[in-house]
């Protein structure tokens, strides 16, 4: 199977998401769908979890997709998509069903994963339905407005974690969701940016190749929550990669490899970029450049620097 | 008081029943881009970051579809060559 895509061929076509959805502008979760809709060939059944995605693009009485759709509550997109499956199964038994293989793509937001959906994943993943889990992960409750979640970084202010004399932000580091899933044994996961676009719709077409439960994990800059002007989106996920606090990464039967932008950072250990290169262009990490919380940059370093050698010694390179 | 429904009656559910292309996002915008097309390379960058689907490649060149376009500018930064200017709207 080829990985590689005409993307001169590929923008001809109407697209899966369409414009006239009410995200933000600077947004990068819709350019986060449209490449996954894009690396997906054939027929397509979509399911959101309740988040920004879910209520900017299905305001009533319009919809914003172009691919058959349906909504559930916030806790349970996994469960649905196991449905989805299931019913084809029953569909295909008595002989209802005319396609041989779709695509089910949940697509759910960092609340709706680490926090309120992960028994669903967890199951789902346990009975090993034949789906596509997205996590677009853009590290708060964001559309109502900014609290933290188990996907909040250390440090980071948030409505529900501000900062100010009593506390300096977020006091818990970010949950490490993607090596929960991998501990499932999930035949596929992979971390991905909407900047480092081939590597993202490579692996959504890999893991739609695969049968069985398979996970992307994708970092979604928002630029209301995190504090930054609209037209950095990309630079700052390309940040995120280059300082390794968010690293490109897959596993597939056992195995890790890094990828793309990491790949090259790895081979490369002079190009890893320090921790606030990626911080300092973001209000909610404004107040740790104070004398009294740069010891909470040195923390995030100290942890960003473990998790990196980690995943380099399970990629095989150290 | 009137009868209580069975399941069978009940409606299905609320079912978007309008394309989202009917409602114009453009009037959100501040600045908007204008692709200077002699330095355009048609990398298509700018059509693969766009997340409101604003970037038209009709095969031989890149356009802005100002009815959705929020003018948040990613085109224009990413643009290698900077053959987009982010222009104050009048
Ligand atoms: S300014 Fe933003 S919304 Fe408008 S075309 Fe550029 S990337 Fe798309
Ligand atoms: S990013 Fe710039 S050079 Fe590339 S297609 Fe868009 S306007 Fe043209």
């Amino acid at each position: 199977m080829s990985f590689t895509f005409n993307i001169k061929e590929l923008a001809k076509q109407p697209p899966k998401l369409l414009p006239g959805h009410r995200l933000c502008a600077g947004c990068s979760v819709p350019t986060i769908v449209k490449l996954i809709l894009l690396a997906a060939e054939g027929p397509t059944i979509v399911a959101t979890a309740t988040g920004c995605l879910e209520v900017a693009t299905t305001i009533f009485p319009y919809t914003s997709w172009n691919v058959p759709w349906i909504h559930n509550a916030f806790e349970n997109v996994a469960a649905t998509a196991s449905g989805i499956e299931a019913a084809i199964k029953a569909m295909k038994r008595r002989g209802a069903f005319k396609y041989e293989r779709v695509n089910i793509i949940a697509f759910a937001g960092d609340g709706g994963t680490y926090d309120i959906g992960i028994q669903a994943l967890s199951g789902a993943i346990e009975r090993g339905h034949d789906f596509l889990y997205v996590l677009y992960d853009n590290e708060a409750y964001m559309n109502t407005g900014i609290q933290r979640s188990g996907g909040t970084p250390l440090g980071a202010a948030t409505t529900t974690s501000p900062a100010g004399k009593v506390i300096p932000g977020k006091m818990q580091h970010k949950k490490p969701i993607a090596d929960i899933v991998v501990a499932h044994r999930a035949p596929y996961v992979a971390t991905a940016t909407p900047a480092h676009w081939a590597d993202l719709m490579r692996k959504t077409k890999k893991a739609l190749s695969i049968r069985g439960p398979k996970f992307l994990h994708v970092l979604a800059p928002c630029c209301r929550g995190w504090r930054f002007d609209m037209h950095l989106t990309m630079e700052i996920a390309k940040l995120a990669v280059d300082t390794c606090y968010f690293p490109l990464w897959e596993y597939e039967k056992g195995e890790w490899r890094l990828t793309d932008r990491s790949l090259v950072i790895a081979k490369n250990p002079k190009l890893k970029k320090p921790i606030e290169e990626f911080l300092k262009v973001q209000g909610r990490f404004k107040h740790l450049f104070k004398p009294e919380n740069r010891h909470i940059i040195k923390e995030l370093q100290e942890y960003v620097d473990m998790v990196w050698e980690d995943l380099l010694k399970r990629a095989g390179i150290k | 008081m009137s009868e209580l429904k069975g399941w069978r009656e009940l409606p299905i559910g609320a079912i978007p029943f309008k394309l989202s292309t009917e409602f114009k996002t453009g009037d959100w915008r501040t600045f908007k881009p204008v692709i200077k097309q002699d330095k355009c390379v048609k990398c298509l960058l700018c059509w693969i970051y766009c997340p409101d689907m604003s970037i038209v490649w009709d095969g031989e060149k890149v356009t802005v579809n100002y009815d959705y376009c929020k003018g948040c500018g990613i085109c224009a930064h990413e643009c290698p060559v900077k053959a987009i200017e982010m222009v104050k709207e009048g």
